[in-house]
């Protein structure tokens, strides 16, 4: 492109720019893969998948406004609802499907994790977790519902209408028969937390959840 | 009144003639059309621009009959979105047009002397891609970087991919549907029939009278064009005001907005022929991408590799976003590469003609993205 920076200067500063949790999940990707990105804002994760992995990177977004920064800056996105247009991808089109800090907001969680393994041979999913101490302390200490930097919004008018914890989403994965490739906590800047092999310790102290998931392959019905 | 001017306009002529869909082929097919730009040396940075139902090949240049600049000279030129220094940009008359394409004004095949006039074989949207395609191959490009249209231009870009998918390596089909809605038939339907009920129509044959049925096609030109516009635009740019006068008197009063149209009428009917409008909208009629692929349009983009730009207008009633969105869902049904947005305008169809710049920089975002994946520099 004729903009004047060169190809390695975008993709450092690209890589510069992005949030650290999409980094973390950048790395979890294989070079070459195909990639969904639902709610992909403006597209920093998919255009870093690109330029740096080679990915055939896409991206759905909910706000017309990001769809339009993103498909401006060249990047393949789409406006849509990970509730309502899952559905109309085919079965395994992707390998990767990244939901990151969305699934609290969507309507029918359950329904858009089926999809996403319906869609892709593995689903990475990012989460604020609920179960964090500093919300537990203050629904404990001020009979409140907590208010933190990860939970800004009034109960009345947040979007973050799933709420759930690390060890929640364990127990989701059991019932649903999904097994976990790999697991994350991130602290509040996203950076990976110690907490790797103590789900209790990550559930109190992660501020973020993240998981690679795949479905069971020999999965015991019933 | 008089028919319009005949001027020359810079064609490609295949002796060859061309089969349609009707059955029936011309036995003569001229293509007229306009380049900007330059081929680059490997013919990998051609963009094919389709235009709509009223539209010609004079996309990025001044109109050679109504001296009015080109239809999207917003758009493409050098330095705009649709950058005429970086890409070779080709804009041809549809087949069944007036402005020098094979059409309803060309010699009759079988009646030396005489224009087609409404003896003209009903065309579709393929014949014309399919037309479009043989001027492609005169110019030598195999593969086009992009083919971008709105409306009835999006229609062919649409036609474009579902016959000629190798053949497309980006598609732009802007604020446009797969198929004709019944809404939108009906509209062209009283344009027609306006047409059909003008004195000076004869039947078709008005040529033979040196006359046109100018105020049939002034009318079905001020129905259509109420179609293109919103409310609120309507609002914003006439609301109820007058013309030449404080208050209603009810005598001879009147409105801004009727002499508007009254204006978009007149002028139109001295660069458009009665008969290529017939025939231009029938085949906007006949276009069903779906049921020309056994009633599934997923099936009309299946295995395309083809990266998709889809845009659609907020306040656009004659091609709404949800008929984008259908459009969409084939395609990723398709599991075809798609970005979509729809862009905030409150100026109705129109705005795909308008200086929208969100619109513009989607376009340019869309088209260097794709020349970043193909390594076009």
């Amino acid at each position: 492109m004729p903009d004047g920076s060169s190809r390695q200067e975008r993709i450092a500063d690209a890589a510069r720019s992005m949030r650290v949790d999409l980094r973390l999940i950048a790395d979890l990707v294989e070079p070459g893969a195909r990639v969904l990105d639902i709610g992909c804002g403006d597209g920093a994760l998919i255009g870093d998948l690109f330029r740096s992995r080679g990915c055939d990177a896409r991206g759905i977004e909910l706000d017309m406004a990001l769809v339009t920064r993103a498909v401006a800056h060249g990047l393949p996105v789409m406006q849509g609802d990970a509730d309502t247009d899952l559905v109309h991808y085919p079965d395994q089109a992707f390998d990767y499907v990244v939901l990151s800090r969305t699934l609290q907001a969507v309507e029918r969680p359950l329904e858009v994790l089926r999809q996403m393994l319906r869609i892709s041979a593995r689903a990475i999913v990012s989460f604020p977790n609920f179960g964090h101490w500093s919300l537990r302390a203050q629904l404990l200490l001020r009979g409140r519902m907590p208010m933190t930097k990860n939970w800004g919004r009034m109960w009345y008018e947040t979007p973050n209408i799933h709420p759930c914890t690390i060890r929640d989403f364990f127990a989701l994965c059991e019932a649903e028969g999904y097994v976990v490739e790999q697991w994350l906590a991130l602290d509040d800047e996203g950076h990976r937390a110690p907490w790797r092999r103590y789900p209790h310790l990550a559930n109190l102290f992660g501020e973020q959840g993240l998981f690679v998931l795949r479905r069971s392959t020999n999965r015991v019905s019933g | 009144m008089e028919p319009f001017a005949e001027i020359a306009h810079e064609h490609a002529a295949f002796p060859g003639g061309i089969e349609l869909d009707c059955g029936r082929s011309l036995r003569h097919l001229d293509v007229a059309y306009r380049t900007y730009g330059r081929l680059s040396p490997r013919g990998d940075n051609a963009i094919l621009v389709c235009h709509a139902l009223t539209g010609d090949q004079y996309v990025a240049e001044t109109h050679p009959l109504t001296g009015r600049p080109g239809w999207w000279s917003e758009l493409v030129g050098p330095g705009r979105a649709v950058d005429t220094d970086r890409f070779f940009v080709i804009c041809a008359n549809v087949l069944g047009g007036c402005m020098g394409s094979t059409g309803p004004r060309s010699p009759h095949d079988d009646k030396p002397g005489e224009p087609w006039g409404s003896d003209f074989p009903p065309i579709t949207i393929r014949d014309m891609v399919r037309a479009q395609k043989r001027l492609i191959d005169h110019l030598g490009i195999r593969r086009l970087f992009a083919v971008i249209g709105g409306s009835m231009g999006g229609m062919q870009v649409l036609e474009w991919v579902a016959t000629y998918p190798e053949a497309v390596f980006a598609a732009l089909p802007v604020a446009t549907a797969a198929h004709h809605s019944a809404q939108n038939i009906a509209f062209n339907e009283v344009g027609r029939q306006a047409i059909f009920a003008d004195p000076d129509w004869h039947e078709g044959r008005y040529w033979e009278k040196g006359a046109t049925p100018a105020r049939g096609l002034a009318v079905a030109r001020m129905v259509a064009h109420i179609t293109y516009l919103s409310e609120q635009a309507l609002t914003r740019k006439f609301g109820r005001r007058l013309r030449d006068a404080s208050s209603l008197t009810l005598l001879d009063d009147r409105f801004e907005v009727e002499s508007y149209l009254q204006y978009q009428g007149s002028a139109f009917v001295r660069r458009f022929d009665a008969n290529s409008y017939l025939l231009i909208t029938r085949a906007m009629d006949f276009f069903d991408l779906a049921a020309e692929n056994g009633g599934d349009l997923g099936r009309a983009f299946a295995g395309a590799r083809t990266r998709f730009c889809v845009v659609s207008f907020s306040s656009d009633w004659l091609f709404p976003t949800a008929e984008s969105r259908t459009v969409v869902n084939a395609l990723l049904r398709s599991a075809a590469n798609v970005s979509f947005v729809e862009i905030a305008s409150d100026k109705g169809h129109d705005a795909f003609l308008l200086d929208e710049p969100d619109f513009h920089r989607t376009l340019a975002g869309f088209l260097a993205g794709c020349a970043e994946h193909l390594g076009v520099a």
